[in-house]
């Protein structure tokens, strides 16, 4: 009897003094944790062919991969001291919300019910994209309204759902969704015939076409852009300093299309006389006190993984198997919407 | 005790305390009463720091979102439904699919794994051995690879526009299966309840069927009134609202079919993939039944002549269903859990559509409460019901 009195004293003391356990991030808590770590934890997705997908040697590579890659070699030093934590549309918000990942690159479309009700904070948008559909060449599907009646596969999870949602109410259409979380089956759903038309951002559609199906030339993507998806990455509220790092990694990666300071010249641009240029490869200006990083922050990315325009033409430039017209996604003067704040 | 003096009522006091602590009651009580305590403790302190934690990273708590509008539409339901409803709809809508599949599941188990499990108990040896086969393929191979396997095989037939002709009645393709059905009628309401009323009748006369044998022991059998009566009064109600016969036929349009009915090639497959895998598992547990009931009983009911139908009826079924009934429960329990394998062929049941809650609205542990309060329910129900029919069939000692 007194034994088991002691023991459940003890136990109720322990309960007690239980710590609250906290996934909370306090201002600088992420860059402290990440230098100690020497790893950026990195939430990208599974398998987007051109995004992030691992190559026939397990090497992670893609767009999306890249910008985990810059946000290590402007914290660290070093674009290798990633690991990435594949995740499905149903896990990502949970892995950032608990501290699981530290960055979120998983081509997320930013928007005001996930940026508060979500408790995260949105980077700049570095891709943007639409809804877009592929459809089978023989069908005689030109546009939207060609699909009335037709079954449409899709992932679940995504802002996809309702955005078909509201682009067929929209054109007084039908359509009857499937809905299947896994890529594997959701693609092969499409392919065998299942459904008519399979749709993701349109971004995703040519790699899907490219690499998944049996013939290419038996699908066409539809015509148009139906639905805002800037792609931006994610971290979680509550650290600012960590946001604005992540915030001026992908600003640093714009500003340097825009100077044409590339991967390939960024060394001799170290000799450069232009301020701005100065500043970006670090030769003058406290930017990285400013963000709590090293000097050369700026100068590492531009390096290591290159500007923007190096990271695109490496997965969507006129070279790759899914060459996609850069479109929106140019410099704010060069006819796009990219526009990187000054980093002064 | 109350006729102790003051000068030893401390000490008995403490004997009567001592007899206390030491009773095996008390010490059973004492024990539940701890554990419980403990149980709740540990439950507020996940609660309160799941909630302090949201909070401190300003996301969103409560079931608020369930009358928010839900903007997306789902492929397949049995009431009305638009992205215009609110989730606490589309929820409900994935709850009755769920239902829908479970409930299909459990009577095509439960038929095929009583006419295995028959099979594997008979005496033809080509019949026996085949039906072996069947449970050890279907109760060996998880039932996941099931469910992709049948999916897989589905979405391979033709597609709509070379879908293979059922007798003018219907079409098979890789969009379902499409056939025939009456048109909605008034009349099919009332043949509804006519149905309901021939089933309840047909109790009512079984049993008084059941005393009057009792009473002349003369033999007659229930089972032809009750089969009239189950059919025959629905029959009647068609028969007197004009014989309706109007057919909705479906014939090719568009992307696929219009008119008659489908069963999508998701539901078809879920279906078949769960119900065939409990159905090795009620095989076998039929066939354990039948085994139950002494050799000798069954001898000695030939000896006297009985038929075999009868004593398969009246001798090895009411002993066997004692053996049968409860683990057959927790095989109808399973079937309804496992139907939420669904999210892997994208059949839209209450997990599937949870999913799509969850990631549109960010609450994560709210969605999944739900559903599990959901499982919950349907899998106490299923067994209080099939307690229920176990107190039935179960020895009666008087």
């Amino acid at each position: 009897m007194r034994n088991l009195k002691a023991c459940l004293l003890a136990a109720t003391v322990a309960l007690a003094t239980l710590p609250s356990f906290s996934a909370f991030a306090a201002n600088g808590d992420t860059l402290k944790q990440v230098k100690e770590r020497g790893l950026v934890l990195c939430g990208v997705h599974p398998a987007r062919h051109g995004f992030a997908a691992p190559d026939s040697k397990g090497v992670w590579e893609g767009f999306e991969v890249d910008y985990c890659k810059a946000v290590a070699a402007a914290v660290l030093g070093d674009a290798n001291k990633v690991r990435y934590v594949p995740l499905s549309s149903q896990q990502r918000f949970p892995a950032i919300q608990s501290g699981e990942v530290d960055v979120l690159a998983r081509n997320v479309t930013a928007n005001l019910s996930r940026d508060t009700a979500l408790g995260l904070n949105f980077a700049p948008p570095i891709f943007y994209t639409g809804t877009g559909f592929l459809v089978r060449a023989d069908s005689g599907v030109k546009e939207v309204k060609d699909l009335d009646g037709a079954v449409i596969c899709m992932a679940p999870g995504s802002t996809t759902e309702r955005n078909i949602a509201q682009i067929f109410a929209a054109r007084g259409l039908k359509y009857t969704p499937v809905v299947i979380e896994n890529n594997k089956q959701l693609v092969d759903a499409y392919v065998t015939g299942r459904c008519d038309a399979l749709t993701k951002d349109k971004a995703a559609l040519p790699g899907v076409r490219a690499v998944d199906t049996p013939k290419p030339a038996d699908h066409v993507l539809l015509e148009g852009i139906y639905s805002k998806e800037p792609l931006a990455m994610a971290v979680r509220q509550g650290d600012d300093q960590w946001y604005d790092i992540v915030k001026w990694v992908v600003y640093a990666t714009f500003n340097a299309e825009e100077m044409k300071v590339s991967q390939a010249n960024v060394d001799a641009m170290l000799k450069s006389d232009d301020p701005d240029i100065q500043t970006l490869v670090g030769t003058i200006g406290d930017n990285g006190a400013k963000l709590g990083l090293d000097q050369k922050w700026s100068y590492n990315i531009v390096r290591q993984v290159g500007n923007y325009a190096d990271i695109y033409d490496r997965h969507f430039g006129p070279s790759t198997s899914i060459a996609l017209d850069r479109d929106l996604n140019r410099q704010w003067n060069d006819g796009g919407i990219l526009y990187g704040q000054p980093m002064n | 005790m109350s006729l102790s003096s003051s000068s030893d009522r401390g000490s008995s006091r403490r004997s009567q305390m001592a007899g206390v602590v030491y009773s095996q009651a008390f010490r059973s009580a004492f024990y539940q009463v701890v554990l419980a305590i403990f149980v709740l403790l540990a439950g507020y302190y996940l609660y309160s720091n799941v909630v302090e934690n949201l909070c401190a990273q300003n996301i969103a708590t409560g079931f608020r979102f369930l009358s928010e509008v839900s903007q997306f539409e789902i492929g397949e339901r049995l009431i009305n439904y638009s992205a215009r409803d609110s989730y606490f709809r589309a929820l409900v809508v994935g709850l009755l699919n769920t239902l829908a599949v479970s409930g299909v599941g459990i009577i095509v188990a439960t038929i095929l794994g009583f006419t295995v499990g028959i099979a594997r108990s008979s005496s033809n040896l080509l019949l026996k051995k085949l039906a072996g086969c069947y449970v050890e393929i279907v109760r060996n191979i998880p039932v996941i690879l099931q469910v992709i396997f049948w999916s897989v095989v589905i979405r391979n037939l033709p597609p709509p526009r070379g879908a293979v002709e059922l007798w003018g009645a219907g079409f098979l393709s890789n969009r379902g299966l499409t056939v025939a059905m009456p048109n909605t009628h008034p009349s099919h309401g009332w043949m509804l309840v006519a149905l309901v009323a021939g089933i309840i009748l047909s109790i009512i006369t079984a049993g008084f069927i059941r005393r009057r044998n009792d009473a002349t022991g003369k033999h007659v059998d229930s089972l032809w009134v009750s089969l009239l009566l189950i059919a025959g009064l629905p029959l009647l109600v068609w028969l007197f609202s004009g014989a309706p016969l109007g057919m909705s036929i479906p014939e090719r349009k568009g992307f696929s079919f219009s008119g008659g009915s489908t069963l999508s090639p998701e539901f078809v497959a879920l279906l078949l993939g769960i119900s065939m895998y409990a159905s090795g598992f009620i095989a076998e547990i039929v066939r354990s039944g039948i085994q139950a009931t002494p050799r000798g009983q069954i001898e000695a009911a030939k000896t006297i002549g009985l038929k075999p139908w009868y004593i398969t009826r009246y001798i090895v079924l009411p002993q066997a269903l004692r053996v049968i009934v409860p683990p057959l429960t927790s095989q109808y329990v399973s079937l309804s859990k496992n139907s939420s394998i669904a999210v892997v062929v994208g059949y839209p049941d209450l997990v599937n559509i949870g999913n799509t809650v969850m990631n549109q609205t960010g609450q994560a542990v709210e969605a999944v409460a739900i559903m599990i309060v959901v499982y919950l329910s349907i899998s106490v129900v299923t067994s209080l019901v099939m307690n229920f029919y176990n107190r039935l069939v179960a020895i009666k000692e008087r």
